[in-house]
This record gives C-alpha cells, sequence and structure tokens, in this order.
C-alpha cells in the first residue's frame, strides 16, 4: 500500500509535469467540447446539444486518455529502457502497474469533473441524470479503455510512431460511434459495420443511459459485455505479448 | 572470503548461435570483478542473466545465494544496476529521481547523501532532461546506489565519456569498493579493467580464455622484448628467456668495450596481452 502510494505520487508528478500529456491528454476532449458546444447549438435528436455533446466527449476522453494516454506512457517508457531498469528494483510489476493504472484513472476522473463543470458553466448542460452510475462508468470507461491501451502498447514498437497510431485509431473510433455529435440515418453500411465492433459505440450507450436517461449502470447488458470483452482482450493481448525490455534494437 | 556470484558452465543461444559457450566464475565478496573482451564477446548476456533479465540454457548460476531467473524480491532488494542503455524520467529532478527509486528499498541510503556521492550536488534540483550525458550516467549510478546494495551490476559504465568524466566514474567505482561493496564491471576498455578491477575475465565470442588479476595475466606471458641502439639502429630482440638473452648480450658488449646504448627491458603490458588474446584464431 505504502509502495503503491509512494508510486502514484511520482506518477501524477511526471503526468501534470508534462506540458503534452497535460495538454493532449486533458485539456484536448474539454477543447473539443467547447468547440462542438459552441457551434452545434440547440438539440441533436431531440435532446439538448450541450448533453449530447457532453456525453460523447465523455466518452472519447475516457478513450483518449485511458487508452491513448496509457500507450504513450508505457511505449515510451519501454523503449528508453525505463521499464526495464525498474524490473530489477524490489518494486513489483503489479503495484507499478497499479500505480500507472490508478495515475490514469485519477487525470480520468478529474477530466470528467472538468467536464461537467465546463459544460454547466458555459453551456447550461445538464447534471448526469444518475450519478452514482455516471461515477460507475468513470471506472468502467476507464478500465475498458485501459485493458486496450496496455493490449495496444503490447503492439506498437516505436516511441517515436505510438502518438499517430494511437490518433489513427481513436479519431475514427470517435466520429464512428457518434461521440462528437449522432450519426445519420443514412449511414453507409460498412461504416455501421465498423461501428457496430467499436467498444467506444457501446460505451457510449452506457454513458447516455446513465447521464440522459437516469438509468442503471446495468441496464444494457449487452453493451456492458461488449465493453468488459474489449477491455478483457486488450489484457489478454498484453498478457501474451508485453515485455518491459525494449523492443527496438 | 564468501562468494558473492557463482557461475558454472553457462550457456545460452539465440537463434541457435551460440552467444555463451560453457562460462564459469566467481566473484568474491568485496571485490571489483570485471569481464574484458570485444563488443559482442557475451559481456552483457552474461551479466544480464545475472541481473535476471535473461534465461540461461544451461549451467549453474548464484547471485548472493539466489537462483537470478526466479527474480527473487530478496536479490533485487541487495543488487543495484547500471544498465548499458536506459534513461531516466527526464520530468524529475536528480533529486526525485533518487527519492523514487530509493522508495522502493526497504533501507535506502539517505538521498543527498547519494546526490554528492555522484559529484550532482550542485544538479540537485535540475530536472533530467537538462543534464549531459555524463551526469545521467552519474544519475543512473546513483539509481544503482541509492537501496544501499551489496552487489552493484555496472555495464560499460563509461562508454561515451571523455577523458575527465571517465576518470571521475573511476574514483566514484573505486568509492564503491571503499564501502565495501561488490561490483561486476564489463568494459571493453582495457585501461578500465586494468584501473579498477582485483580480478579480470577475459571473454571472446562466449568463452573466458584468460582469468586472474591484471598482473597474473601480465604474468602468463614471460615473454620480454629487450631493446637497445647498436651504432644509432635500434635492435628488438623478443625472448621467453630474457636473462640468458641479456646475460649473452651484455658479455658480448663489455668484451666489445661498448655500451648498450638506450637499454630497456619491455614486460607486455596487459594490453599487448589483451591483443594477444582476442586476436587469436579461435581453433588455436
Amino acid at each position: 500500500m505504502k509502495a503503491l502510494a509512494h508510486q502514484l505520487s511520482f506518477e501524477q508528478r511526471i503526468f501534470w509535469r508534462s506540458r503534452e500529456a497535460a495538454v493532449f491528454i486533458f485539456i484536448f476532449p474539454l477543447l473539443l467540447y467547447t468547440l462542438l458546444a459552441t457551434v452545434y447549438s440547440g438539440e441533436i435528436d431531440d435532446r439538448p446539444s450541450a448533453d449530447v455533446l457532453l456525453a460523447g466527449l465523455f466518452g472519447y476522453g475516457a478513450a483518449n486518455t485511458a487508452f491513448g494516454g496509457l500507450a504513450i506512457i508505457l511505449v515510451g517508457r519501454r523503449e528508453y529502457g525505463i521499464l526495464k531498469r525498474l524490473r530489477a528494483t524490489p518494486l513489483t510489476p503489479r503495484t507499478y502497474l497499479a500505480a500507472v493504472l490508478l495515475s490514469i484513472l485519477l487525470v480520468f476522473a478529474l477530466q470528467s469533473v472538468a467536464l461537467l463543470v465546463l459544460g454547466s458553466l458555459g453551456f447550461g448542460a445538464s447534471a448526469p441524470a444518475n450519478a452514482l452510475g455516471f461515477a460507475g462508468s468513470v471506472v468502467l470507461g476507464a478500465a475498458c479503455f485501459a485493458g486496450l491501451g496496455v493490449g495496444a502498447a503490447s503492439l506498437i514498437r516505436s516511441a517515436e510512431g505510438v502518438s499517430a497510431v494511437v490518433n489513427v485509431v481513436l479519431l475514427p473510433m470517435a466520429f464512428l460511434s457518434g461521440s462528437f455529435g449522432s450519426t445519420p440515418e443514412d449511414y453507409p453500411a460498412f461504416l455501421e459495420a465498423i461501428a457496430d465492433v467499436l467498444p467506444l459505440t457501446y460505451f457510449l450507450q452506457i454513458v447516455n443511459g446513465v447521464y440522459l436517461d437516469g438509468d442503471s449502470l446495468f441496464a444494457h447488458p449487452r453493451a456492458l459485455a461488449v465493453v468488459a470483452a474489449w477491455g478483457l482482450a486488450g489484457l489478454v493481448v498484453a498478457w501474451r505479448r508485453f515485455t518491459w525490455v525494449p523492443r527496438e534494437r | 572470503m564468501p562468494t558473492a556470484i557463482a557461475v558454472r558452465d553457462l550457456r545460452k543461444s539465440y537463434d541457435g548461435i551460440e552467444a555463451l559457450r560453457g562460462i564459469s566464475f566467481d566473484v568474491q565478496e568485496g571485490e571489483v570483478f570485471g569481464l574484458l573482451g570485444p563488443n559482442g564477446a557475451g559481456k552483457t548476456t552474461t551479466v544480464e542473466i545475472l541481473e535476471g533479465y535473461r534465461r540461461r540454457d544451461s549451467g549453474d548460476v548464484a547471485v548472493l545465494g539466489h537462483d537470478p531467473s526466479d527474480a527473487p524480491r530478496d536479490l533485487r532488494e541487495r543488487m543495484g544496476v547500471v544498465l548499458q542503455h536506459s534513461e531516466n524520467l527526464s520530468l524529475l529532478t536528480v533529486h526525485e529521481v533518487l527519492r523514487m527509486f530509493g522508495g522502493y528499498y526497504e533501507s535506502p541510503r539517505d538521498v543527498d547523501e547519494v546526490v554528492a556521492l555522484v559529484g550532482l550536488a550542485d544538479k540537485r534540483d535540475a530536472r533530467v532532461r537538462t543534464l549531459s550525458g555524463g551526469q545521467k550516467r552519474r544519475l543512473d549510478l546513483g539509481t544503482a546506489l541509492v537501496g544501499d546494495p551489496d552487489l552493484v551490476f555496472l555495464d560499460e559504465p563509461t562508454t561515451g565519456f571523455d577523458p575527465a568524466a571517465r576518470r571521475s566514474a573511476w574514483e566514484m567505482i573505486r568509492s564503491l569498493r571503499a564501502l565495501g561493496k561488490t561490483v561486476l564491471l564489463t568494459t571493453h576498455y582495457l585501461d578500465e579493467a586494468q584501473q579498477l578491477a582485483d580480478r579480470v575475465a577475459v571473454i571472446r565470442a562466449g568463452q573466458i580464455i584468460a582469468l586472474g588479476t591484471p598482473a597474473d595475466l601480465i604474468g602468463e606471458t614471460r615473454r620480454a622484448e629487450i631493446r637497445f641502439r647498436r651504432d644509432g639502429e635500434l635492435v628488438t630482440i623478443e625472448t621467453d628467456e630474457p636473462t640468458r638473452v641479456l646475460a649473452g648480450l651484455t658479455a658480448e658488449a663489455l668484451s666489445a668495450g661498448r655500451e648498450l646504448e638506450q637499454l630497456e627491458i619491455r614486460r607486455p603490458s596487459l594490453e599487448d596481452v589483451y591483443l594477444e588474446l582476442v586476436e587469436e584464431p579461435e581453433d588455436a
């Protein structure tokens, strides 16, 4: 426990000291929300657009922070030999990974609060209809996308390429799954087919449920199952492929 | 003296190529032991097996009484490592990095003491990314020492240093011995091994081809070189029997009433021995 708190405090220090992380991981979803909510005032699907977009950007934030942020942190540390060096210390891999994950969860939780405050003060967005369920979806989203982030980190080889790879996955996924506003009715079938398997599509179903409709976190068991399956799939990849030593060279 | 590291018939292959072909050596507690050899000889493979990063194919290895492939916590508690390539978290300060590493150990050394030990007192609060290459390397050494280990692995600790930085790194490594630490050092610099190591194993193509104190290694060849000038011409004689050859030369010169001008008898340096060892054809 003491070791975990020790590492978590340094993880937080490193995260907030990094301008890139603070801007691209923490600020970017807030910035996108501000832009989109300004452009699309009025209603989306008979609901206030400030609410719909808030739910969408919350989903995007989960993927961006937990999937993107984690992959970038882990690949960088692996390729620079930082993970390798840590393996020779008494710090256990379990404690280390737990600290890194908790640190990301903390960042995402703060981001969620910032998004709610920004939405409410700036654009008159509603508070979550089911506040407890919403809090649960913070943990759920962070867990699912962190699983995918560790999995992706196990597959991505180069520290230079990781940001590009992450965004090539993230941005289309966010568009297709409706993070930036709902997708049109006459959507091309193949794009819809892709959207139908993306974890963010299902995570947004759950988020829309708890945030807009006041559903329970468990009101959409199928969506919950798909989200959990994606997270587990990421962990399985990580279990088989994750290395502590640099992949390049 | 108790044994800190025992290696018996250690073997390791990568994709069918034998990187280590049956290596055996012991390192005593409190000793600075050097693994010396050209690049690709198997030094890093050996050290990384001892550190627990790589698994051996066969042979016996004991590091502070543990099998490193089990990665026991007690072993990691008592050892410090400097890897050949590794970076530190560039956004932390020197003091923070050492405090972070210190937190992993049960009874770490005082952080400021370590900062001073590795000569970074004036960089205590500087961020890692602002340090020079040599300063970063000293910080690496600091992270290896902050847990107050009994055993320190140094994999090519001065590669890429300028001469002044090397001298100061050597001083630091000597101070480890003064602290009673056991040190396993790899290097492809001969002078480094000669300066620092109590004993040296010369490794080539996955085998130890010579082992002993630097003086022993030199002593193994009895050959000497006798040089003098005769009528201004430089005469060089290599011999395994310098006493007999010299007696002959001096007798001859005395009877002729001449001086052996600029007479010099040179024993081979460790460098000569080393070059001879690593350049010998493999099946010799």
